[in-house]
């Protein structure tokens, strides 16, 4: 039996099937790019175990093809596998060896990356600092305690709990919050404005005046989902301090008192402090003459940083990222007339993975070919038609 | 005769491209428009000469690159450019633009007839219809378009660049345009005298001021339609249209010797003084090769290069290298195959010089879009089959030359009706390392892909219709394909995985599974699977081929069909036109995939006398240097 189970894992066809499978797999996850984006449809066929049916819903799903994870952990444990089974020293065996391992570090850190990387974007416009990135595809709730003049306090509910609803405590906040509704993607719409019947979902601050109408999840690459949440305070003593609707859309943060002490309330893209600070100095946007296409992108920011004592100017511009304490800020685009400028900034800790793994493949692949032709223009026999 | 036969299919070849590398002379009496399009003028960010300039526009307004009038007379475009220039009411009397879409004809009240090349004057009527028309359909993402709205906005940005290129040298209802600016001039000093006065609150004349604020609009309006840049400035690096630079006239007192010059020029032109012209045209050259000397020596480069035409020449001798390859099997083995593979030196000679022209015009490595991809495509096919002629010489390695040759040329050929193909790049693209390594790898892999399954392809067709498949043949054929299915493999790796590391570099993300990315590891994974296949004896040579041949189908998904999906960072060329073609083609392979899986006794080829040897026996092979049960 486990000779048998040793014999499947360690196979050729197991190999064969599953990079076929990863072929459907990829085939059908770009063709789905089209009505889902390339967000969903890499977090529902490539980020996953399986691919579900129906993708949507708390209803009854079952998998209908593995996904991504599933077919790289496999084509993982089947390449060590095999090698472990069948390995055996030979210089003509070198080059194949070699390319494998460099897959194996290849599917090693991809899988890695997965798990760990964080992207974020930091949005500034001339003459702002930041000391924090933002996540665009992520919401948070921030309760944030205002009471002390030296600093807030800021408690942030992810998106996923606002999801699940119920009731949410945290030992910072003296009160509770119940998320009496969810929307995932939504449009607002002014109560008075003509057409409108739905119902306010809020009973306090501006959002009792605004109603919410749920929209399908945005699929475009520039579009995003406008989250919306109403959710109601009730103080651990005393009555509740009624709904509250928390929303993208309404921008700045709802105020309310309990406990003697004065609260924001704010939904936002979820927040990455960072221990140092980055300042927009200029940010410039050339073009070739007469035509509109962008010839360069570039900001030129201050990195403050005092743990570190830095203060410096650094030039951020296409294919030349900044990379500071792990992360790495890349010049991502512009807003409002080429005054706001985007960065991406990236936390990957395996990204030198792909850089090793291309170059041992690659030299991996060439011994093995470069061995074969060897082969072959010495068997090669002229031959007429 | 067979000795001689090869050497005279090349030498006539020879004659027949050289003839095309002599310059053509202008005609006596007529205007010499030859050094007309030569003048360097700065469009969509690059300098280029002016029958680059005629050629592209006369493509995205008419479709060909040259205007056939009724009168059976066939202008070239420059002539076009020049009419259109300098005499626009003549040019707005030629079938330029041209409408195929019968709901287009039907919004002006026309049936479709075999009638599809309209002249301005007839459109002017539904000019506001068209723009409205027009701006609607522009509102939509491409892939949304429906055929109609296509068609209607293709036809408003004809008329607009016909509009601009009009306005561009000088305003189009000007008739003596040298004696209107040597007016301006004369108005600009007693108007800055009355300006003077009024500043200092004195009596002045009004009039004065008015005539050359008259003038200054009219500039300023040239300058917003103009859509050559003609006039460089003194540093060099900025060019100023007509318009701006008469503006600037205001302040300097003083014409820029090349809108004199341009002045001139159109006013004989219009006034049919070609002695005039051409002085004139003389005039403009020797100050742009004195003022602009490396932008003459580009444009005059240029030029040669659009007259030599080297990818629609190569397409003619890759035909013909091709079906002399295919005779070559059937009969009259050695001449035609020798003329076949002379013949292909010869076009890849060509198409190198092609190739290597348009690097030196842009300044970039060989791909920067999907026109220049597909020349790349076809002649990394072509050198690769050659080394394969080269050591098999039994006419394969040639006919896969022409027919690959062929086919890539004539997709560049449909690929460039947009207009310039050696257009300026995106921001991000604007790095010759990664253009260098990572696109020409990728469209390396691409061309070993599509090498091994027309390998592939001539095995079924010789096998199943012919009976020319020998053993030996086969073999050699089945070591081919495994052979460029390895070197396949190893630069669409490569290629894949430089594109991450570049994505890396410009976005941060190694992967970001865009589709374009997804094409090309889908061709990785089916190298692997074809070699892992093999190795694993899963396959023999039949399903070599047959595998082979669903690597076009991949291949072709990932060069064009993930660009039809219109998402993603590389969504760079969308065509909807090709959509049909790229199915037909997928379709055909299918169908060759099917046929190879007819049993064998079916083969032409393969068919033997009952009691013979299975045909099977046939079929086994051994790729060199494997390990056998792995």
């Amino acid at each position: 039996m486990l000779r048998k189970l040793i014999n499947v894992i360690t196979s050729l066809k197991l190999t064969i099937v599953c990079l076929v499978a990863a072929m459907a797999l990829i085939f059908a996850g770009t063709i789905s790019q089209v009505h889902l984006g390339i967000w969903e449809a890499q977090q529902r066929y490539f980020q996953s175990f399986f691919v579900w049916w129906p993708a949507e819903g708390n209803g009854f799903q079952i998998p209908i093809f593995p996904g991504g994870h599933l077919i790289g952990a496999v084509l993982l444990i089947n390449l060590l596998a095999a090698h472990a089974k069948r390995f055996q020293w030979a210089w003509r065996k070198f080059g194949i060896h070699l390319t494998h391992a460099g897959l194996i570090i290849m599917l090693a850190g991809g899988l890695f990356t997965d798990l760990f990387a964080v992207e974020s974007h930091m949005r500034l416009s001339t003459g702002d600092t930041k000391n924090y990135s933002e996540d665009p595809r992520r919401m948070e709730l921030a309760v944030i305690d205002t009471s002390n003049p030296e600093f807030d306090q800021v408690t942030a509910i992810p998106e996923a709990v606002l999801r699940r609803g119920g009731t949410i405590e945290h030992k910072s906040l003296p009160f509770r919050i119940v998320v009496r509704h969810y929307y995932q993607n939504s449009r607002l719409h002014m109560m008075n404005e003509s057409g409108v019947t739905l119902k306010s979902v809020a009973n306090q601050g501006p959002g009792a005046q605004v109603v919410v109408e749920p929209a399908p999840r945005a699929t475009g690459v520039n579009e995003r989902d406008l989250v919306t949440a109403a959710v109601e305070i009730i103080p651990a003593k005393g009555a509740s301090l009624g709904t509250w609707l928390a929303s993208d859309a309404l921008g700045a943060p709802q105020t309310f008192s309990t406990d003697g002490r004065t609260w924001q309330l704010v939904m936002r893209p979820a927040r990455y402090y960072k221990p140092y600070s980055v300042t927009l100095q200029k940010f410039t946007h050339e073009r070739y003459v007469g035509t509109d296409i962008p010839k360069n992108f570039a900001s030129t920011v201050t990195l403050i940083d005092p743990e570190r004592s830095v203060n410096r100017n650094v030039l951020v511009y296409m294919n030349h990222p900044l990379r500071y304490r792990g992360e790495t800020y890349y010049q991502a685009g512009f807003e409002k007339d080429d005054r706001t400028s985007i960065l991406q900034v990236v936390r990957n800790p395996s990204f030198i993975a792909p850089y090793v793994a291309c170059i041992v493949v690659a030299a991996g692949l060439l011994m093995q070919f470069g061995y074969h032709l060897v082969g072959f223009s010495r068997r090669r026999r002229p031959v007429m038609a | 005769m067979k000795r001689f036969f090869p050497w005279l299919v090349l030498l006539f070849a020879a004659a027949w491209v050289a003839a095309s590398w002599f310059p053509p002379k202008a005609e006596r009496d007529q205007p010499d428009l030859v050094a007309f399009g030569k003048i360097p003028v700065l469009v969509g960010g690059r300098i280029k000469p002016l029958d680059t300039v005629a050629r592209n526009s006369l493509l995205i307004v008419h479709g060909k690159q040259t205007l056939p009038l009724a009168n059976g007379e066939e202008l070239t475009a420059i002539r076009w450019l020049a009419d259109l220039l300098f005499r626009p009411e003549a040019a707005d009397d030629y079938p330029v633009f041209v409408i195929q879409n019968s709901e287009v004809l039907g919004l002006f009240g026309w049936e479709q007839s075999d009638r599809k090349y309209f002249s301005l004057t007839e459109l002017t009527p539904f000019l506001k219809q068209i723009d409205e028309q027009g701006e609607q359909a522009d509102k939509l993402e491409s892939v949304e378009r429906s055929a109609y709205q296509s068609a209607i906005l293709n036809l408003r940005n004809a008329l607009i660049l016909s509009q601009r290129l009009k306005n561009s040298l000088r305003p189009e209802d000007a008739h003596d345009f040298s004696k209107e600016l040597q007016a301006y001039v004369a108005a600009i000093p007693p108007a800055a005298q009355a300006a003077r006065q009024r500043e200092k609150g004195e009596t002045f004349d009004k009039s004065k001021l008015d005539s050359v604020a008259a003038f200054i609009e009219r500039y300023e309006n040239l300058s917003s339609t103009a859509y050559l840049l003609a006039i460089p400035s003194t540093n060099g690096a900025q060019w100023l249209s007509i318009g701006e630079s008469l503006v600037q006239t205001v302040r300097t007192g003083e014409i820029h010797p090349v809108v004199q010059a341009y002045a001139r020029l159109g006013d004989a032109y219009h006034s049919g003084d070609q002695q005039t012209f051409n002085q004139q045209v003389v005039a403009l050259r020797d100050w742009f090769s004195k003022e602009q000397p490396t932008a003459t020596k580009r444009t005059s480069f240029e030029f040669l290069f659009n007259h030599v035409d080297p990818f629609t020449n190569s397409m003619a001798l890759y035909v013909l290298a091709f079906l002399l390859a295919c005779f070559s099997w059937l009969a009259w083995n050695r001449p035609l195959n020798r003329a076949a593979f002379y013949l292909l030196l010869l076009t890849i000679a060509l198409h190198t010089f092609g190739l290597v022209s348009r690097m030196y015009l842009q300044e970039r490595p060989p791909v920067t879009n999907l026109y220049s991809s597909a020349i790349f495509i076809g002649w990394g096919a072509v050198i690769v089959s050659l080394i394969l002629e080269r050591i098999f010489r039994d006419g394969i390695g040639a006919a896969c030359a022409g027919a690959i040759g062929f086919i890539t040329l004539i997709i560049a050929h449909h690929l460039a009706g947009s207009g310039d193909t050696l257009e300026m790049l995106q921001a991000v693209l604007d790095t010759n390392i990664w253009l260098a390594t990572h696109v020409v790898a990728i469209t390396t892999g691409y061309s070993a892909m599509f090498l091994a399954g027309m390998l592939a392809m001539i095995y079924i067709i010789r096998g199943v219709f012919t009976r020319s498949l020998k053993k030996e043949t086969a073999d050699s054929l089945s070591r081919m394909t495994y052979g460029v299915v390895c070197f396949a493999t190893l630069f669409s790796f490569v290629g894949t995985v430089l594109g991450g590391i570049w994505a890396d570099q410009s976005w941060g993300r190694f992967w970001g599974w865009d589709p374009k990315e997804n094409g090309a590891v889908l061709i990785v994974l089916w190298c692997a699977v074809i070699l892992h296949a093999r190795w694993g004896g899963f396959i023999r040579q039949r399903g070599l081929m047959i595998m082979a041949i669903f690597g076009n189908i991949v291949t072709s998904f990932s060069w064009f069909g993930v660009n039809m999906l219109g998402v993603g960072l590389h969504s760079y060329g969308f065509m909807q036109k090709a959509f049909p073609w790229l199915v037909g083609f997928m379709i055909s392979q299918l169908a060759f995939m099917a046929v190879a899986a007819m049993p064998l006794e079916r083969w032409r080829s393969f068919r033997v006398a009952p009691g013979g040897p299975s045909p099977k026996d046939k079929l086994k092979f051994v790729p060199p240097g494997l390990v056998e049960g792995t």
